[in-house]
């Protein structure tokens, strides 16, 4: 706020002349934001009360709003079978990603940069190799598969892949980092005195954690959960590379839909509805956990 | 035994941090090693060791075209979203005005929206206007999708940012356009050079939004998801090993780099 202090010394004429630079920094982004986010939603919205026209491809307005109930009752079970795995994976992922960020914020000393651009650099070998390379290693004449089979924990004709583990696990594996990264930044801004204060006063490890770390921590763990479970709920490449005919979410419907059906309304019908699911659930959710400002 | 529980329970989160990272890392060592495999139109199983997929990275059709195309595609989409992401921030980050709110939301917006839903939006726009997808609209798209990030990036940065030190700088008669220039910017340099970072990492690696409004053009991630159908070569293993390091020595030099001028 060091500019709002400086312009006000200068006295109002000043701060007036000003007052548009602000918007001259916003505009050109916010330009680019409505015109290819803003528009491209509006007309999603418009899309999917259309009905197909004559030739493949068309499609005429005709408000008809029971798309979205044709398209709902349809794809039901891809829908709940989004949410139910995107759920699990985030839960998972925050079981794993808790104790990592922990390690690299408390116990890691120098090592922490190098410990943290690790956590982000599978991100470069590409997420679509890495995807393909778990159903190699899950596979039958994967290394993971067959120690499990000559440890008789599974039977010797059963595959990990192609199955409902395998998408879940997918899942959480490729959206571990953005769980891991938020945590780490608001575990790293607890002060170490405050954890320090609780164990003088008679708490013991887990009290602290409870009552303390776990608090502090809290604006990391929504903003990890959101940004885990959003992309699992809509993700296709998971269930596609690694499931089976059983295991389709709803991203699969989506994508069919519009790239190989060419079914414009029902795709755009049933892309609006889960964005507008998610976004109530994850209104629900900041409210709930008592985040302010997000950005 | 006693004293093996007690250095077990102390270690314990550190034990549990290695397996999460073992965990991140292991279908990294499995593209690596099966980069060196002598492999026959699919790469599934382990033929023998090979140096001639190193040696020949081009070797698979098309496969050096789309990753050009994802290098091209993310160096242009990585300035425009760095600049414009970088602007947003500033504004958000240095002034008050009006209509704030709804700023915060339009930036908060696409990051709660599946890509699906971006990808699929965007490509309904672009056939509503008789748009033909192609280089052009795959940028467009990995730049509204950088944006959001980018500010939150160099939000945080300028948050984290001592205003002192400006306060110094007028005082000792450098006007506003100089403080920016000579104390501001150099000092959010690391926040919009990680920022950048991210949006290149985000772009080079999107398939999802790319899929869809790529057209007839080939970027990378999308090359590996359709020859997976037919048998993925080795050489997208040698690139995609190729690049973990690049970057790796990247973000490393940097560190280095930061280290150095933070002692001096």
């Amino acid at each position: 706020m060091a500019f709002l202090h400086a312009t006000a010394k200068h006295g109002s004429s000043e701060t007036k002349k000003r007052s548009w630079l602000p918007y001259l920094l916003l505009l050109p982004g916010l330009v680019w934001l409505f015109f290819f986010f803003l528009l491209p939603i509006l007309t999603l919205v418009s899309t999917s009360t259309k009905t197909p026209g004559f030739g493949i491809g068309e499609f005429d307005q005709t408000y008809r709003f029971a798309n979205y109930w044709d398209a709902i009752v349809n794809s039901r079970a891809q829908f709940l079978r989004s949410f139910e795995y995107a759920g699990i994976a985030t839960v998972l992922a925050l079981a794993i990603a808790y104790p990592l960020a922990y390690a690299i914020a408390f116990k890691s000393g120098r090592w922490k940069n190098v410990l943290l651009v690790l956590v982000v650099a599978p991100f470069f070998t590409s997420f679509i190799l890495r995807t393909i390379a778990w159903k190699q290693i899950l596979g039958s004449s994967g290394f993971v598969n067959r120690a499990l089979i000559d440890l008789h924990i599974i039977g010797p004709q059963t595959h990990l892949t192609a199955s409902a583990f395998a998408v879940v696990m997918g899942l959480t594996y490729n959206f571990l980092p953005f769980m891991t990264l938020p945590l780490y930044s608001s575990l790293e801004r607890i002060d170490p005195r405050t954890i320090e204060a609780s164990g003088d006063l008679y708490a013991n490890a887990i009290t602290t954690f409870r009552k303390v770390t776990l608090p502090l921590s809290a604006p990391g763990v929504v903003a990890g959960t959101l940004l885990t479970f959003i992309p699992a709920a809509g993700d296709f490449v998971n269930a596609e590379i690694l499931g089976n005919p059983n295991t389709k979410m709803i991203g699969n419907v989506i994508n069919a839909r519009y790239l190989q059906i060419v079914d414009y309304p029902t795709a755009a019908a049933l892309s609006f509805t889960l964005m507008f699911v998610i976004l109530i659930m994850v209104t629900l959710y900041i409210r709930k956990a008592g985040t302010e400002e997000l950005v | 035994m006693k004293q093996a529980t007690r250095w077990f329970s102390k270690n314990l989160i550190r034990i549990y941090a290695g397996l999460g990272f073992t965990y991140l890392f292991i279908p990294v060592l499995y593209t690596f090693a099966f980069s060196f495999n002598d492999y026959r139109k699919s790469n599934l199983a382990w033929r023998g060791f090979t140096l001639n997929n190193w040696k020949n990275p081009c070797g698979a059709p098309d496969i050096c075209n789309a990753l050009g195309n994802s290098l091209k595609i993310g160096l242009i989409a990585t300035t425009i979203a760095t600049i414009l992401g970088t602007l947003i921030a500033l504004a958000l980050g240095r002034y008050a005005f009006k209509g704030r709110t709804f700023v915060n939301l339009l930036i908060f917006l696409p990051m709660a929206t599946p890509e699906l839903v971006l990808g699929a939006s965007l490509l309904t726009m672009f056939l509503n206007f008789g748009f033909n997808p192609g280089f052009l609209t795959i940028v467009i798209a990995h730049v509204m999708f950088c944006i959001s990030f980018v500010v939150v990036t160099v939000k945080a940065r300028i948050a984290s940012l001592d205003p002192r030190l400006e306060q110094a700088a007028m005082d000792l008669y450098a006007d506003e356009r100089e403080t920016f220039r000579r104390v501001t910017l150099p000092l959010l340099a690391p926040g919009i050079a990680g920022a950048a970072l991210l949006a290149f990492s985000l772009s080079f690696d999107d398939f999802i939004i790319t899929n869809f409004n790529s057209g007839n053009v080939n970027t990378f991630p999308k090359f590996v998801y359709i020859s997976a159908e037919r048998g993925l070569p080795a050489q997208a293993n040698v690139i995609g090993s190729s690049m973990f390091f690049i970057a790796l020595i990247i973000v490393l030099l940097g560190q280095v780099v930061q280290r150095k001028r933070k002692v001096s």
